[in-house]
């Protein structure tokens, strides 16, 4: 039978990982992410896997690339300080293709900012933190069934697209207890890695792709000798500087992830059907959204929402299609405007999609939510 | 069942936020509702003060923040004097007579316990307080049953604490069950 529980948002992470597989988990703690780090310290070791501590977020990330290469489900947890730090390891393992999930639950910021209160500040930093062109896959979530979800999805997403997945939390969602159901092993599918069929003493190209585009992998340190690195590369595996291989692979690393976009732009749509108004959230600010919403409905105001739980790669068609026959689009998110460029970008008429936010460090409001909307149709406050 | 809004100040060290846990648990493990408890995270450690907020509802709770808890409990001078104009209008503040002098006008019932000497009295130790605080609570609002909190207690704490928890508990449950029958 299905186990229920109440626990922090952190802990469903941290199951969902045990969950999916995780083997290997590298951190530093950090408020508000702290409770993954501290209740994966007594889980892995308990399923004899490794869980270690690190002296900061740089060795944090370049230690599960590491071992992810060696053939582990790694994960590491952060928040914006420590994000920050990673983002050039972040980037070898986009370069690389290097599958490994780094949960940011976001704290405010810039720099150290406010630790303990909530922020969605990380949303572009998540998508652009790390330099040069790239795709990346970026999960969130609303309710600790859905955090649960996303974290296995994160492992899954990985392994299938051989990329980091960036888990974007938010501290309301991190600390607060609620009910978690865990799935009977089997209910979630996992995805296993694909690795090489290339047998030993014969050669092994990392970067050759199987027909399907995909690249099976082979534990380093294993049977097959190859290089990894950073810099553009063939498909041994060595650096390379010609025009049409670093063409060939900039292209690779953007489209895998590009293409998937419908295949894995995760959302929940409440009351869309026949809404004149849809408000589009993620996270925590998602929360007070609904409540709004649901308040709404029972005037017969027709309002919706759409909640995102895949912010990147943007999901442009689903919120294209859905922002079509709307009168106007609110975006509820607790940053200064940053998803809001993205839902402006996808829609048709960009200019009747507002801003909703708060940035105090505090949870956005039903009531805040309700003044902003009274204010974009001209009753005032 | 309506969502019941609670809200649990005083200061770190006694055991308010275990107590909201406790409750969370009590409502979601045992009495198959739904409930959130969040807490306010600061520099605060123990000494410092503590907030902690629950809600328990049959329906799915959007917003996990209590902003007009209907009962609020306030275990030091400080948190009352910082909280106590946050209760619901009506609502239902319970304080400790150790801790608080209730002095203001506040649009509440306000029902103050001798709890905490009672407890050391007759438990013999201040270390449940927090547990007999909750027994309290859910003695004057039959929230969650108290088997339920007592199965929770026991899932939770080793059996060494079995009997003053349970003792706690009972004590304070008869106190609220005093005071309800008083309101």
């Amino acid at each position: 039978m299905a186990t229920t529980c109440f626990v922090q948002g952190n802990e469903a992470c941290s199951l969902a990982a045990m969950y999916a597989g995780l083997d290997f988990f590298a951190g530093y703690p950090i408020t508000p992410s702290t409770e993954i780090a501290e209740t994966l310290s007594a889980r892995l070791p308990e399923a004899g896997k490794k869980f270690i501590q690190m002296e900061d977020e740089i060795a944090s990330m370049c230690a599960i690339i590491g071992a992810s290469l060696t053939g582990s489900k790694v994960m590491t947890a952060t928040s914006g300080p420590g994000f920050s730090l990673m983002q050039e390891s972040l980037g070898y393992a986009v370069m690389a293709e290097i599958p490994c999930v780094i949960a940011n639950v976001q704290r405010g910021g810039p720099s150290t900012g406010n630790p303990t209160h909530v922020s969605q500040g990380d949303v572009n930093q998540a998508r652009w933190g790390t330099h040069g062109d790239h795709s990346i896959v970026t999960l969130t979530a609303s309710n600790h069934q859905d955090v649960f979800n996303m974290t296995v999805e994160a492992f899954n997403i990985a392994e299938t697209y051989r990329t980091p997945v960036i888990l974007l939390f938010d501290e309301i969602v991190g600390h607060m207890r609620e009910k978690l159901v865990i799935p009977e092993p089997g209910e979630i599918e996992l995805v296993e890695r694909l690795r090489t069929s290339v047998r030993e003493g014969v050669n092994y190209h990392p970067y050759l792709p199987r027909e399907d585009g995909r690249l099976p992998m082979s534990d380093f340190g294993g049977v097959h000798r190859y290089n990894v690195t950073g810099l553009y590369h063939d498909m041994w595996g060595f650096p390379t500087d010609k025009g049409e291989l670093v063409d060939g692979l900039i292209h690779h690393l953007v489209k895998k992830i590009d293409y998937a976009a419908d295949a894995i732009a995760h959302h929940v749509p409440y009351y869309l059907d026949d809404a004149r108004t849809m408000l589009i959230s993620y996270g925590s600010s998602a929360r007070s959204a609904l409540s709004v919403v649901e308040q709404l409905r029972r005037r017969g105001e027709r309002i919706g929402l759409l909640e995102l739980q895949t912010l990147w790669p943007f999901p442009v068609q689903l919120v294209r299609d859905y922002a079509r026959d709307k009168e106007y689009v609110g975006v509820v998110e607790m940053n200064m405007g940053q998803l809001i460029n993205s839902v402006k970008l996808a829609v048709d008429n960009p200019r009747r999609v507002y801003l909703i936010n708060r940035v105090d460090g505090r949870l956005i409001t039903d009531k805040d939510i309700k003044q902003t909307l009274r204010v974009i149709a001209g009753q005032g406050v | 069942m309506d969502s019941q809004k609670i809200v649990f100040t005083g200061s770190g060290g006694q055991g308010l936020i275990t107590a909201a846990i406790l409750l969370g648990e009590a409502a979601v493990l045992h009495e198959g509702l739904e409930a959130v408890q969040s807490q306010s995270y600061g520099a605060a450690a123990r000494g410092g003060s503590t907030r902690s907020d629950v809600i328990i509802s049959n329906r799915r709770i959007n917003i996990p923040k209590a902003f007009q808890p209907g009962v609020l409990i306030c275990l030091t001078q400080e948190a009352y004097n910082t909280y106590s104009s946050i209760i619901r209008p009506g609502g239902l503040l319970i304080t400790d007579k150790r801790y608080v002098k209730v002095a203001r006008k506040v649009d509440a019932r306000q029902v103050e316990l001798n709890l905490y000497q009672t407890v050391l009295e007759r438990v013999g130790t201040p270390v449940v307080f927090n547990i007999s605080v909750l027994g309290a609570l859910i003695g004057m609002r039959p929230m969650v049953r108290k088997e339920s909190v007592l199965q929770v207690l026991a899932e939770r704490f080793p059996p060494s604490f079995a009997k003053s928890n349970t003792e706690a508990l009972e004590l304070g449950f008869e106190l609220g069950c005093v005071c309800q029958d008083e309101i």
